[in-house]
């Protein structure tokens, strides 16, 4: 775990602020609600953020603008030029960089009168509460289950907030979890959806100012904290749906029967979230439906030579607006009701984008009878890599 | 009795890409059943093959989790409001999780 600090440790509580820092915050310091007691707050405070990225990027920068005294950054990633969309943090000459190094140069020359502590590990059951101990408030910005409960139940077992906040194409969800009085996650969903019905690829995507604006009320929410002003959403489920333009609020109780913060705790350590959620080892199962293959360099012989190939796309239309092989589109969805157009006498070669989509069409259509149907390896993307680096990956 | 279900983006793929629906029921299980008779593909989303709610699909009518009132036997008035609310996971995002999961 690499661990680097930029100011000296803090130990003592800091009970005045320098002339710059006077300056640097004046307009929280002639509002009432913040003044000079609130800015002291904020600086003795330390937040964790789980994740750098979408909801970690506006987090990062509120947090460190408005003085809190320490950030902790945890991410192993490096930053993708797929990143940029959203993920303000990063400039285009970040890309390589290990986002927790790049985020800490950011934050560190936003404000370098906070102390940046970055973590660049995964986080996992066997770091979780050594990594919590030293921090107020954990925020989660992360983008998986597994992930999700496990900073939860680390949150629940050493009594700290959780600022929780999740994003899906153009909905998201808020609310502040693990405080005494209020529910926790397990309480909202007492289990992970199993991994085939989560949504699949072909209906990913995000809007890239969606995080901002849900990671903007996590930073309000966890600034809130800090200076025990106004109504934090402990108790509350704030969504919204950035389409419609809408924000709606539930109610959220605290389970009873909760087996993490009821009174009758089943759970006392942390466990295997991988297992939990039906996810094993450090990357999901990759397809072991066992189908047919060609690889993008065979294709390409085979369609050079002249053989009669059927190419089935099952990606989505916008899908095929990016890039296609010419291909003919059936979206995998679509792929059940209109089997009937496709004529298995043909040999058939099925593809997608990396190749998992396209697998499930072929066992599904080899289940249907069709023994002439060959998967693509590796989708489009592996064809841009090894035939035709003209096509653009996505 | 018509009652307003809102369909939260994950599920629309499965209800004919509607964000909303009207539904004449008498409870919210009523409602819920006629909309998966509607979109059958919905089904399996929302409900287990013993007909039970999923656990990581929340029901709300109005502004009330369903699990705290009579369940799926909770009683719809005309106007009310019930909304399905998934979990969902997505933070430094889909695109991501895709890479993970896909």
């Amino acid at each position: 775990m690499a661990t680097t600090t930029q100011a000296p440790a803090e130990t003592k509580p800091v009970t005045s602020l320098s002339n710059q820092e006077i300056l640097r915050y004046s307009r929280h310091l002639i509002m009432p609600e913040v003044g000079m007691e609130g800015q002291l707050k904020l600086k003795n405070a330390k937040v964790l953020l789980i994740g750098t990225g979408g909801l970690g990027a506006p987090l990062g920068l509120y947090l460190a603008a408005a003085g809190v005294g320490k950030l902790g950054l945890v991410d192993f990633d490096v930053v993708d030029f797929t990143n940029l969309q959203r993920q303000v943090t990063f400039g285009s000459s970040d890309v390589g960089k290990h986002k927790t190094e790049a985020a800490r140069a950011r934050l560190g020359s936003l404000n370098p009168d906070i102390q940046i502590e970055t973590f660049e590990t995964k986080l996992d059951s066997s770091n979780a509460l050594e990594l919590f101990k030293d921090f107020d408030i954990i925020v989660d910005g992360t983008d998986n289950f597994p992930t999700r409960y496990l900073v939860n139940d680390a949150c629940i077992l050493l009594g700290k907030p959780n600022v929780y906040g999740s994003i899906f194409r153009f909905e998201g969800q808020v609310t502040v979890f693990g405080m005494p009085e209020g529910p926790c996650y397990r309480c909202l969903y007492p289990e992970p959806p199993p991994p085939g019905l989560v949504p699949s690829c072909a209906e990913g995507g995000v809007l890239g100012v969606l995080p901002g604006i849900v990671g903007s009320i996590q930073a309000m929410e966890t600034i809130k904290l800090i200076l025990g002003r106004g109504d934090n959403l402990v108790g509350r489920l704030l969504l919204f749906d950035a389409l419609g333009m809408k924000f709606r609020e539930l109610k959220l109780r605290k389970n009873p029967n909760c087996p993490m913060c009821g009174s009758n705790r089943t759970i006392h350590q942390l466990i295997d979230y991988y297992e939990f959620c039906g996810v094993r080892g450090e990357e999901a199962p990759a397809p072991e439906l066992g189908v047919p293959e060609i690889t993008p360099r065979e294709l390409k012989a085979r369609l050079d030579r002249g053989d009669d190939l059927f190419i089935l796309d099952v990606r989505e239309p916008h899908e095929y607006q990016i890039c296609n092989l010419q291909g003919n589109l059936i979206p995998l969805g679509e792929l059940p009701r209109r089997v009937h157009e496709l004529d298995s006498s043909r040999e058939i070669v099925a593809h997608c984008r990396s190749g998992k989509r396209s697998a499930e069409a072929v066992d599904f259509l080899r289940k249907a009878g069709f023994r002439k149907i060959l998967n693509l390896k590796g989708g489009i993307l592996a064809w841009s890599d090894e035939v035709d680096p003209s096509v653009p990956k996505y | 009795m018509p009652v307003k279900v809102i369909i939260p983006t994950p599920l629309r793929t499965y209800a004919g890409k509607r964000d909303s629906a009207e539904v004449h029921a008498a409870t919210v299980g009523d409602a819920l059943g006629g909309l998966t008779t509607e979109f059958a593909d919905l089904r399996r989303h929302l409900f287990t093959d013993e007909g039970k709610l999923r656990a990581f699909v929340n029901v709300y009518l109005n502004d009330e989790d369903i699990r705290y009132l009579a369940k799926e036997n909770t009683p719809t008035k005309d106007g009310d409001t019930i909304s399905i609310v998934p979990s969902i996971a997505g933070g430094s995002l889909a695109v991501d999780v895709e890479k993970e999961m896909f």
